[in-house]
């Protein structure tokens, strides 16, 4: 879901002056200029990683022996055409870093999108309805919580084996009691508000109050969590790579390519810098933006 | 009265607090005196000014906040612009100050007897230099003091955190370590209001009590003048920043001169005269920022003139009696 | 506390501790499959070997009874045998732990070490140039990933400086006969200076990369509650009572703001777990983390899940120990 969505959607629910503080929130949000800034990085790569194909300067699985551990354009050695230099391989680095965003952007909206699912719809559950429904879900999120998220991951991706679909698996299976916990909360708190109890009243069911009445009053905090967690989980992906257990040779992805180069640092210190500068920046950019977004949306930061 | 008399002498102070808004003038031109011995009372609702009056003096003032002019003499001592390390010296030792609430005043991490010992530590010039005999001496005196204030078994709770006590004796304690150096002041910051109403009057005795026994001046920060009448030699009513209206406490609560000082007595039940019914003032405090020359109380004042549109200042009102109210002045005329 | 209380508390750890084996068997359970194959995956055993697995694991009993001897088992300290290292998994495990618990205590102090002076200045010099690096250092620390930044500090310090070692524990010529298993103990206890300075300069590297997002996440709590705790009116009234500067800072705001950071330095601790098998992996660190990931590729199912169990079960320890010292650290919270 959008920013875009909420704004036309469903939060005029909660009367006109719920509208008018979203939108000076998002005032407040536009006028914070780093802010701005990281959601331009942000922009940039995912643009970057739908138009890859045609940004790309070369193929980037396209090996080429001659070209092994070149360094990159400013250094001897190096041509402008494969700018940050080229792999073990002789692949383009540049061209490897670009395709592989596409990675940790799919794979990070994937689990967050999955996550973001399965955490509302339970967090709205327990919330709502209490009693055991809460107690067992309650418990299931604590004993997720229990778990070290990286084992947790390496420990499913050993079971399941290595792919696309199970990376996000392993990485949702436990992502999802993040914005379950949130919605549970915000849900509790809202369930006794006086327009859903006046809906109660006429007699809505409980289907209905839970998506019509309160989810749109609690989808801001749930949206704040989530692009802070989008950056947690693109770390991870990136992780779970760079071990080995994540996407496969030779689709390139940034972690990955950090371990390929972690042969060559003797010689070729651009095999493994570049590719994590990319993570570097990317994530930097989500939680500065994330940050600005709680800033100017979460009323607990608020003086 | 003698220069001798005088301990604290406020000369025209101006603190602001500087806000996006501007310049908050919190205290604006406050005149203060404080004689050995004696107890006043400062009165007034909150926002008055009047406990950054006596964060001023005690050099308190944090940012944004700043004092911006004025002359605080204390025992023929200047304070402003005295060094931090002058200045420490003076506070606990000279100058003491309780606050509003002992439980937030105490630190919850650190035993009582422990913030005792070190404010013994830091000002009793009596003590012995160093070693055991210093920490033994300290206790001695830890306990006398909690002994002082009316703490039963001092020697037993001096391990104790501060949320191991009752408000009640929270209160005493925090009263107990701001006397321990014998001050020569003490600035009582609404000593009871968070207290219920029998151990208020025991605090308040307490402080009276003490204060004859050890001969200190103490000023008595309040909203209550029912406080005021009972406890205090003399009382100074502010309001939005100034004083306005002063003099000894039968004078005043008698013959009150400031129609705000007038509005406060009749909002207190037991002081106002029988028969005439209890009445809050309406309105509010006026907001700081870019205030007119006029009367400060004008928008709120029953008797208000068009001779108030204009700055007024302090004038007297009879013997050691000074208001800020253009009405006075038309008496004395006529 | 009580010893009833926390007999309480610990009796609250047995369902999430049950709930965490019930995850980590059906992590194994719910792989299609035949389980003895998947366990032995590409090692070498027996027929006996094969035959006497599938009768310690019940396979032939109904899958709420294969829990049940799971659990007995995970109970006694029997998670199988590694067919790689040809001893029981538990042993292989144990003799792992020291080079592990070493380096994230390491970290842990070097993480506490600087993150707390470096919050305290952060709050006190607020909006200085000190305050405003610090926030953007913690947040390159937590947008760092961190084997990337390992092998950034390999490339400066080993590789272009040359002046630590690439990765180990400790170095050939430094080898010495252990006592504890913790090398920068056991070179002291053996007299060996020289030794112990060798063992230093290999753990520095990781630990600083291990303990580098935590103390981005401490000194972030540490400026946080500082300046939360010197708004406070005992501060005032600390002020008022004319103590000197630096009583005030570190008796009476430290020892608050000391609360929050205490209890989330326990529960990252935790999260250093996690981090071990990527800085280990970077490091070539002889510890669980490393072993784990080795396992993963060898098939070496029965080691895998063990080190999850152990993980979380450490894990759930740690936030226990994090409760227990925040409630201990704090005199208000009554129990």
């Amino acid at each position: 879901m959008t920013v875009a969505d909420i704004d036309a959607g469903p939060v005029a629910v909660a009367s006109g002056a719920g509208q008018t503080i979203f939108r000076r929130n998002l005032a407040r949000f536009a006028a914070n200029r780093l802010a701005m800034a990281s959601v331009a990085v942000v922009f940039l790569f995912v643009l970057l990683a739908i138009f890859a194909p045609w940004i790309a300067p070369h193929d980037p699985n396209e090996t080429d022996l001659f070209r092994r551990l070149q360094p990159p354009a400013w250094q001897a050695g190096g041509e402008w055409s494969y700018l940050l230099g080229c792999d073990a391989l002789g692949r383009d680095i540049l061209s490897r870093i670009i395709y592989g965003s596409r990675i940790s952007i799919f794979i990070g909206a994937a689990v967050i999108f999955v996550a973001t699912t399965v955490g509302i719809a339970a967090g709205l559950a327990a919330g709502y309805f209490r009693g055991w429904v809460d107690v067992t879900i309650s418990r299931l999120v604590d004993i997720l919580l229990s778990f070290p998220y990286l084992i947790f991951a390496i420990g499913l991706m050993a079971m399941m084996g290595p792919g696309l679909v199970n990376i996000i698996l392993a990485l949702a299976y436990k992502e999802w009691v993040i914005p379950c916990r949130v919605v549970r909360g915000e849900t509790l708190a809202t369930r006794e508000l006086e327009y859903v109890e006046a809906a109660r009243a006429l007699g809505a069911s409980s289907a209905h109050i839970m998506a019509r009445e309160i989810l749109p009053n609690i989808l801001s905090p749930v949206i704040v969590v989530s692009t802070i967690r989008i950056a947690h989980v693109i770390i991870l992906e990136a992780s779970l790579s760079f071990l080995g257990l994540g996407v496969q040779p030779p689709t390139a992805s940034w972690g990955s390519m950090v371990a390929d180069g972690r042969a060559f640092i003797l010689g070729a210190w651009w095999v493994s810098t570049f590719p994590g500068l990319a993570i570097l920046l990317l994530v930097l950019a989500i939680n500065v933006a994330s940050q600005g977004l709680r800033d100017a949306f979460d009323p607990r930061f608020q003086e | 009265m003698s220069q001798n008399d005088i301990l604290l002498e406020v000369e025209d102070l101006r603190t602001v607090f500087d806000t996006s808004e501007g310049a908050v003038r919190a205290v604006d031109g406050v005149d203060v005196t404080v004689r050995r011995g004696e107890c006043l009372g400062v009165v007034g609702e909150s926002g008055s000014g009047k406990s950054v009056t006596f964060s001023s003096v005690m050099g308190l003032v944090r940012a944004p906040g700043r004092i911006a002019g004025g002359r605080i003499r204390f025992d023929g001592r200047d304070l402003i612009g005295l060094g931090p390390r002058d200045m420490r010296a003076i506070r606990g030792r000279d100058i003491s100050m309780t606050m509003q609430d002992a439980l937030t005043a105490l630190n919850p991490a650190l035993t009582v007897g422990e913030q005792l010992a070190e404010m013994l530590n830091a000002h009793d010039e009596d003590l012995p230099a160093r070693g055991g005999a210093r920490r033994r001496a300290i206790r001695e005196k830890s306990v006398e003091m909690l002994r002082l204030v009316g703490i039963p078994s001092p020697d037993s709770r001096l391990g104790q955190y501060p949320h191991e006590f009752s408000g009640g004796m929270r209160q005493r304690i925090m009263i107990a370590i701001a006397l321990a150096p014998g001050p020569k002041l003490l600035i009582a910051d609404e000593p009871t209001t968070a207290l219920d109403v029998t151990i208020q009057a025991q605090v308040l005795e307490l402080i009276s009590d003490i204060r004859a026994r050890l001969g200190m001046s103490v000023v008595l920060i309040t909203h209550d003048l029912g406080v005021v009448a009972e406890h205090c030699d003399r009382v100074m009513v502010m309001y939005a920043g100034q004083v306005v209206e002063e003099g000894a406490t039968v004078d005043v609560i008698a013959n009150p001169r400031h129609p705000y000082t007038r509005g406060l007595l009749a909002s207190i039940p037991r002081l106002s005269m029988r028969g005439q019914p209890i009445r809050p003032i309406e309105g509010q405090v006026p907001n700081l920022v870019g205030l007119p020359p006029q009367c400060r109380f004008y928008s709120r004042c029953p008797e208000r003139m068009d001779s108030c549109l204009q700055t007024v200042a302090m004038r007297p009102a009879g013997p050691g009696r000074r208001a800020r109210c253009i009405a006075i002045a038309e008496e004395a005329v006529a | 506390m009580s010893l009833g209380k926390l007999t309480e508390r610990l009796l609250h750890l047995v369902p999430v501790l049950l709930g965490v084996s019930v995850i980590v068997f059906l992590m194994m359970a719910l792989t299609p499959g035949d389980p003895v194959d998947i366990m032995i995956g590409d090692q070498s055993v027996t027929p006996e070997e094969e035959q006497a697995m599938r009768e310690d694991l019940g396979l032939d009993l109904p899958v709420h009874r294969q829990f049940l001897v799971f659990l007995g088992n995970a109970v006694q300290g029997d998670f199988g045998t590694s067919f790689y290292h040809r001893r029981p998994v538990f042993d292989v495990i144990v003799e792992r732990l020291p080079a592990t618990i070493e380096l994230s205590l390491v970290a842990l102090v070097i993480a506490l070490m600087t993150a707390i002076p470096l919050g305290v200045l952060a709050a006190i010099r607020r909006n200085s140039i000190l305050d405003k690096m610090a926030t953007v250092g913690s947040l390159l620390g937590v947008s760092l990933p961190g084997f990337w930044f390992g092998i950034l500090l390999l490339m400066l310090f080993a590789v272009h400086l040359q002046l630590l070692p690439v990765s180990g524990r400790i170095g050939f010529d430094s080898e010495i006969e252990p006592i504890t298993h913790f090398l920068l103990i056991d070179t002291l206890l053996r007299g060996r200076p020289d030794a112990f300075w060798d063992a230093l300069k290999h753990i520095l590297l990781p630990a600083i990369t291990l303990g580098l997002p935590m103390t981005a996440i401490l000194m972030r709590v540490t400026r946080t509650s500082m300046l939360e705790v010197m708004r406070q009116d005992y501060i005032v009234f600390a002020e008022a009572k004319g103590l000197r500067r630096g009583r005030i800072l570190f008796r009476h705001a430290l020892k608050n703001a000391l609360i929050p950071t205490v209890s989330v330095a326990a529960i990252e601790t935790g999260s250093l777990l996690g981090g071990n098998m990527i800085v280990e992996t970077v490091f070539g660190w002889p510890g669980l983390g490393r072993l784990v990931v080795e396992s993963v590729f060898l098939r070496n199912y029965p080691l895998v899940q063990a080190a999850v169990l152990f993980y979380a079960v450490t894990y759930v320890l740690l936030n226990f120990i994090a409760d227990l010292l925040y409630t201990t650290l704090n005199p208000r919270v009554k129990l």
